[in-house]
C-alpha cells in the first residue's frame, strides 16, 4: 500500500487534514504528518520531516502532500540525503493539501500504485467547488 | 583558522541576533513576519554549540553552521542559508584566503541557494545582494585590484544590492502573494544576506 505525509506549516492544519484523510481510508494505510516547527510554531521542521521519510514503509511508495515555501523546500532538500532506491518511492504531489490528502488516502487504500495515487490526485479537477 | 572561524561566527550570530526586530519588522510589511526570529533562533543554537564544542576545521564549522540553521531556523531562509554554508564547507580552503577562494565561496553560496529556491537576480531575494557581491569580487579580479580594495568594493555593492529590492516586485517567496504591493520595502533575505557578508568582510579587513 502507497503511505501518506502530509506536511504543513501549522501543525493544526497538518493534524486536521489527517483526520479528514483517515475518515475515508478503505484499509489500513499509514498516514503520517510532520506539521509546524519544534518549538510548536508556525514553520517547518526539516529534522522531523527527515525522521518521518526515514521511518515510514516505503515499499509501494510514500505520497507526499506539502503547503507552501519552506515545506515544499525542506522536503525537497531532505529527500535528496535518503538512499537514491527510497528516493525513488518518494513523490511530491502538485496536489492541494487537504483535497489530495483525501482523495490520496481513498486511492492508496484501495491499492492503487505510486503513479495511479499520484495521477489521481493532481487532475486539476480536484479543486472544483462550483460543480459538485 | 578554525579559531578565527569560529570567532566570526560567533560575530555573525550576534548581529544576526541584534537584528531579529528590524528582520521581522521588514518582513512583516510583505512577507509572515518572522524572518528575524526564524533566523535568530538558528544562530543562537549555533553559538551554543559554538561554545561547547570544539573543531579542527573550517570546514568543518561551515557544515556544523549549515546543518544547525536547517534543523532549527523554520522557514525558508534554513534550508537556503544551509545549502549555501553546506556548499562553501565543501571547497573552503583552510590556508589564507585569497580573491579567487572567495569568489569560488560566493559562486558556490549562490549555486546552493539557486538549487533550493529556484530565483535568479531582480526576484527580491537574498540573492539581490548576493549576485551583486560576487559579480563585484569578479570585477576586482578582472581589473587586478588588491585583495582590500575587492574586500571594499564588495561590501558596497552588497549594500547597493540589497537597497535595489525595495523597488523590485517579489516573485519568489511568501512576498510574491502581495504581488505589486511587495514594492516599496527592502527584502528581509537580502538584508540578512548583507548584515552576514558586512560581517564577513569587516571581519577579514581587520
Amino acid at each position: 500500500m502507497v503511505n501518506i505525509l502530509i506536511i504543513s506549516h501549522s501543525f493544526k492544519i497538518a493534524e486536521g487534514t489527517k483526520e479528514l484523510a483517515e475518515e475515508m481510508k478503505q484499509a489500513d494505510i499509514d498516514i503520517q504528518i510532520a506539521g509546524g516547527t519544534s518549538g510548536g510554531k508556525l514553520g517547518t521542521d526539516a529534522d522531523l520531516i527527515q525522521e518521518k521519510l526515514e521511518s515510514m514503509d516505503s515499499e509501494d511508495g510514500i505520497v507526499v502532500l506539502a503547503d507552501l515555501g519552506s515545506a515544499v523546500m525542506s522536503f525537497k532538500m531532505v529527500k535528496e540525503w535518503l538512499p537514491e532506491l527510497k528516493q525513488k518511492k518518494i513523490k511530491l504531489a502538485d496536489a492541494p493539501l487537504v483535497e489530495g490528502a483525501v482523495l490520496g488516502a481513498v486511492e492508496a487504500s484501495l491499492g492503487k500504485t505510486l503513479d495511479e495515487v499520484l495521477a489521481a490526485i493532481e487532475k486539476k479537477s480536484i479543486i472544483n467547488k462550483n460543480n459538485l | 583558522m578554525a579559531r578565527k572561524t569560529k570567532e566570526l561566527f560567533l560575530k555573525t550570530a550576534d548581529v544576526i541576533i541584534e537584528n531579529k526586530s528590524y528582520l521581522t519588522e521588514l518582513d512583516a510589511a510583505i512577507g509572515d513576519g518572522d524572518h528575524g526570529v526564524n533566523l535568530a533562533r538558528g544562530f543562537k543554537k549555533l553559538k551554543e554549540k559554538l561554545e561547547t564544542e570544539s573543531f579542527e576545521s573550517r570546514s568543518e564549522l561551515f557544515k556544523l553552521t549549515a546543518m544547525t540553521l536547517i534543523s532549527n531556523v523554520g522557514g525558508a531562509s534554513g534550508p537556503l542559508y544551509g545549502t549555501a554554508f553546506l556548499n562553501i564547507s565543501k571547497v573552503i580552503s583552510e590556508y589564507e584566503l585569497s580573491l579567487d577562494d572567495l569568489i569560488e565561496v560566493s559562486e558556490e553560496a549562490i549555486a546552493g541557494i539557486q538549487k533550493r529556491g529556484k530565483a535568479e537576480a531582480g526576484e527580491k531575494t537574498m540573492l539581490d545582494t548576493i549576485i551583486p557581491a560576487a559579480e563585484s569580487l569578479k570585477n576586482s579580479r578582472a581589473n587586478n585590484l588588491d585583495l582590500n580594495t575587492a574586500l571594499n568594493n564588495c561590501l558596497k555593492a552588497a549594500a547597493e544590492g540589497m537597497e535595489n529590492t525595495v523597488e523590485m516586485q517579489a516573485t519568489k517567496g511568501r512576498a510574491s502573494y502581495l504581488g505589486e504591493r511587495s514594492i516599496g520595502h527592502q527584502d528581509p533575505g537580502a538584508t540578512s544576506a548583507y548584515l552576514m557578508i558586512k560581517t564577513f568582510i569587516e571581519n577579514f579587513l581587520k
